[in-house]
């Protein structure tokens, strides 16, 4: 994407396949994160770096299905796995997933920087536990972090959403 | 699970769709949960330079020399930059430029810019800094505050930025029952979630075009202007998405720096901070000691009230000057406070700089009054909410300033609703559910449980003078309604309530937002509770000029008569009258748009005189909060299990969106009492990430009960105040109030340390001396 010269070592060509889709990274640092690589190489900035430190959440991705941070996974170690980033969950652009429809409904977004992660991990736990606990998803969700909400209605979205799921909603 | 309480919200709406009254979804909603959502730190230009800054490691220090010859040889680099680089003003500053955009003689605290570097790569801009040599003499910082006010000049403008009094009917006045306290809070910080972020360009005129995360355009315009010596139309700021702000956007970060290298390097360059960053690049909340006493009669009706207010303004003034005012004059609380003196200090230190967060002053003197309030029900033997209740401050009463508060002030009512509010219920028998939560550390049977209570207030919008304003435009062309306002939208939901005002006032569905930039007027800063009232009035007044003409113009082509025209659906409709009307807006105005252009102002306020005394603030908010904590006074573990609240909200114009900035607000307010610090060392940020400076998690927060008090504002925009701080002000005594409840000891200190909690070691729990 920026076409410049980096630090060395450069890393040899790979590709990543993020949201069903192959990409071609060429010419980048090998220093750099997946996190680094989705946003500022691939075009795909949903991802948040809140902190690329693995504390914050804000750039919660699935690689082959598991909930990682973006920021602790170096890109070029992602060759070969499936990534599903927060614009990848949707079906098709322009419309929702249950889970994003319940965020918007539930007043669960403010300044939204903490949301993409937190959908991609309301997800992943619904995947998991289709009926959780109010503890359960406290707990399942206590990686991200979000200073607008005080996570009230955010708690509130995910419960929303399993309301429609476990009465007959689309998964 | 947060519930809603009843409060009243009837007679707001006219009832139109996603009016004024209705929980409308956010406008930007559907973009962020996709993804699809640009937050200033997610912009791309093509040939972008990475702009990153050198900061000092010392709190203070001569600076001999600098060297940015290694990091110019360091490939991939393409400028460095320091003060000598700066064509205009090499100062900076909100209220007062006093703060070096980078220091050259001396560095004032660790953090301080030095110098920046544009570059190729994150990483080769991370080498180049690591490359700049900096020869510094390391001098010996001040970083206590009472220190600081007999010591040196640390500063050509000195070491305190201001230094005020008030006082309030008989010095000498005394009740029978005398409690004194000193209490202490840490520095918290703002940590919202997305880094300060910008983009500037070039432009081909030599100006810069800049897109960045702040909370007021039209200020960091001008001062970008200032230090790049433009004039201020050539640069052009846009809002670029902004992560959250709760004050700490409203200083200047990157913004000069990055728009000094794009102007230098002639290509764009964007900046991101890094979370260490961040917190080493924005002002904190201020840490204060307060010395306070109350005197009342035995009934508990105050008598006398004297406090003393230091607050550790930092290296730079930033705007210390307005929180030391806030402190002095709402020290008392919303209480009826007869006699008064009260002295409050900023003061300059070598510590990082201290600004505006979320409730800018009031959080700490109510941490205090609280504190005092529960004291005095105590020696007075009188339940702590009757005692609120015996002083509580209404409209009619005057604030410690001599002010008569003439709008709605209903104190009395918040405590009533408050108290009244549910009680949770008893503690479930998960572990997970306890004090320590995670750790599974602590046993049910060692949990004790207990209840406190507190109440605070704090003004509405800028004071002391200040003429305050916003401008908004409204236009409506072919039918479509289209919204022109600078008010940064920081995640507080003026976008949302922009519409819900410009689809009550026209009746229409649609409604669109121009992106906020500074080709308007300034709305003033998005702080201070002040949007809803000053944008939200904007754009109604624009809304309401524009709604005129379309009247007049229907009624001239048709001969109705105007009073008989209403808005509706779309169209303009006849309500009775002789001649019937049925007219879509877009027909209307498909020849000819309709535009309105407004300025918006709040009355006129004064400056305080010697005394403290004039009719500096234009309105106040209050909220009383109720926590109910679960402890383990042997572990010093304390969970919130439940905070209840009632808040003085004039109107309620979004109830989802009202919610919302409540519980937010409440886990910040939390937050300060259980954890929230940024721990210094030699004057040196030692917790400067999300490992090491806690914010609430989904764990942390507790269940939140909110009930409404609506009693609308005469001067407000749909009688509707600003919710945006009370929430955070009295939630932190109130917390504290019920752990000292359950463990008996007098915790004067936030955040409370676990040891100071189970009262082992020194920590630092401040018993009274
Ligand atoms: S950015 Fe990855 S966890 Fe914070
Ligand atoms: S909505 Fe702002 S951080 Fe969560």
């Amino acid at each position: 994407m920026s076409g410049a010269t980096v630090p060395t070592p450069v890393a040899p060509s790979y590709v990543l396949t993020v949201n069903g889709t192959e990409h071609g990274v060429d010419a980048s640092w090998l220093g750099e994160s997946l996190l680094h690589v989705l946003r500022e190489r691939l075009g795909l900035p949903g991802s948040k770096a809140g902190c690329e430190q693995g504390e914050c959440g804000s750039c919660s991705v699935l690689v082959d299905g598991d909930l990682v941070c973006a920021c602790l996974v170096l890109a070029a170690a992602a060759v070969g796995t499936e990534i599903t980033t927060v614009e990848g969950l949707a079906d098709e652009r322009g419309t929702f997933t249950d889970v994003q429809q319940a965020f918007v409904d539930a007043g669960a977004v403010q300044c939204g920087f903490c949301t993409p992660g937190l959908v991609v991990a309301v997800h992943d736990l619904l995947d998991r536990v289709p009926e959780p606990t109010d503890l359960e998803v406290r707990e399942a969700l206590s990686g991200n972090l979000c200073r607008c909400t005080g996570y009230g209605r955010v708690v509130a979205a995910v419960e929303a959403a399993v309301a429609v799921r476990t009465s007959g909603g689309a998964p | 699970m947060s519930e809603v309480g009843t409060g009243s919200r009837t007679g707001v709406g006219t009832g139109t769709p996603g009016g004024v009254g209705t929980g409308a979804p956010r406008p930007d909603g559907g973009p962020k949960v996709r993804g699809e959502f640009a937050f200033s730190g997610d912009l791309w230009a093509d040939g972008m330079l990475w702009g990153a800054t050198l900061r000092s490691p010392h709190a203070s220090a001569r600076i001999r020399s600098i060297d940015v010859g290694p990091a110019l040889a360091v490939p991939g680099v393409v400028a460095v930059v320091t003060a000598e680089d700066l064509p205009g003003s090499r100062y900076y500053g909100l209220e007062h430029r006093d703060q070096p955009v980078f220091a050259w003689e001396v560095v004032r605290y660790v953090g301080e810019p030095v110098a920046a570097v544009a570059a190729d790569h994150p990483e080769t801009a991370r080498r180049a800094l690591a490359a700049i040599v900096v020869d510094y003499e390391v001098t010996t910082p001040v970083l206590d505050a009472e220190e600081a006010l007999v010591g040196p000049d640390l500063h050509p403008d000195g070491n305190t930025f201001r230094h005020m009094w008030v006082r309030r009917g008989d010095p000498d006045a005394r009740g029978p029952v005398v409690v004194e306290g000193t209490y202490e809070l840490g520095m918290q910080d703002q940590a919202f979630m997305g880094p300060e972020a910008g983009l500037a360009r070039p432009t081909p005129d030599g100006g810069i075009d800049l897109v960045v995360s702040t909370q007021w355009l039209h200020n960091d315009r001008d001062q970008v202007a200032e230090c790049l010596g433009l004039p201020p139309e050539r640069v052009r700021l846009s809002l670029g998405g902004v992560g959250g702000a709760f004050g700490g956007r409203e200083d200047v970060s990157l913004q000069v720096h990055a728009a000094l290298l794009a102007q230098v390097t002639e290509r764009p360059v964007k900046v991101v901070y890094s979370r260490e960053e961040s917190f080493l690049g924005h002002v904190h909340r201020h840490p204060a000691r307060i010395w306070m006493r109350h005197s009342a009669e035995p009934d508990g009706r105050l008598v006398s009230f004297e406090a003393r207010i230091v607050l550790d303004g930092g290296a730079y003034r930033s705007s210390s000057y307005h929180v030391v005012a806030n402190a002095a004059c709402f020290a008392a609380g919303p209480y009826v406070t007869p006699n008064a003196v009260v002295e409050g200090v900023g003061v300059r230190t070598n510590n990082p700089p201290c600004g505006a967060m979320r409730g800018f002053g009031a959080v700490q003197v109510c941490f205090a009054h609280e504190a005092q309030m529960d004291r005095l029900a105590a020696a007075c033997d009188v339940d702590p909410v009757a005692l609120r209740l015996t002083n509580a401050m209404a409209s009619g009463d005057r604030l410690l300033t001599g002010q008569v508060v003439d709008g709605a002030l209903p104190v009395a009512e918040v405590i009533r609703a408050t108290a009244a509010l549910p009680l949770p219920p008893a503690a479930g028998s998960e572990p997970m559910g306890r004090p320590g939560a995670a750790g599974l550390t602590t046993d049910a049977g060692d949990v004790v449980r207990a209840t406190g209570f507190a109440v605070g207030f704090k003004n509405l919008m800028y004071a002391e003078g200040y003429d305050d304003d916003s401008h908004a435009a409204c236009r409506l062309e072919a039918g479509l309604v289209t919204v022109t306002c600078a008010a940064a939208e920081v995640g507080q939901g003026f976008v949302t309530l922009a519409q819900q005002i410009a689809r009550e006032v026209l009746g229409v569905d649609d409604v669109l937002l121009a992106p906020a930039d500074t080709a308007i007027g300034s709305a003033g800063s998005t702080s201070a509770s002040r949007q809803t009232w000053m944008s939200g009035g904007a754009v109604e007044k624009a809304c309401r000029e524009v709604r005129a003409e379309v009247v007049a113009r229907v009624a001239a082509a048709t001969g109705a008569a105007e009073a008989d025209l209403r808005l509706r659906a779309g169209r303009v409709v006849s309500d009775g009258g002789a001649v019937p009307v049925d007219l879509s807006l877009a027909a209307v105005t498909a020849e000819e748009p309709v535009e309105a252009s407004v300025r918006f102002q709040h009355r006129t306020t004064f400056p305080l005189d010697a005394d403290g005394q004039g009719d500096a603030h234009v309105s106040m908010a209050c909220a009383a909060h109720r926590a109910v904590v679960d402890v383990d006074p042997d572990l010093g573990l304390v969970r919130v299990v439940q905070v209840a609240t009632a808040q003085d909200a004039g109107r309620v114009l979004n109830p989802t969106a009202a919610l919302g900035q409540v519980e937010g607000g409440i886990s910040q307010g939390v937050g300060l009492a259980t954890m929230e610090e940024v721990v210094l060392a030699d004057g040196a940020p030692r917790n400067a990430s999300f490992t090491d400076y806690l914010i609430p998690t989904t764990l942390d927060v507790p269940e939140v009960v909110v009930d409404w008090v609506e009693v609308p504002e005469p001067d407000a925009p749909f009688g509707a105040k600003g919710v945006g701080e009370p929430p955070v002000i009295s939630s932190t005594p109130a917390v504290v109030a019920a752990v000292r409840a359950a463990t008996g000891r007098p915790l004067t200190r936030v955040p409370m340390a676990p040891a100071a909690v189970a009262g082992v070691g020194d920590a630092g729990d401040g018993e009274e001396g």
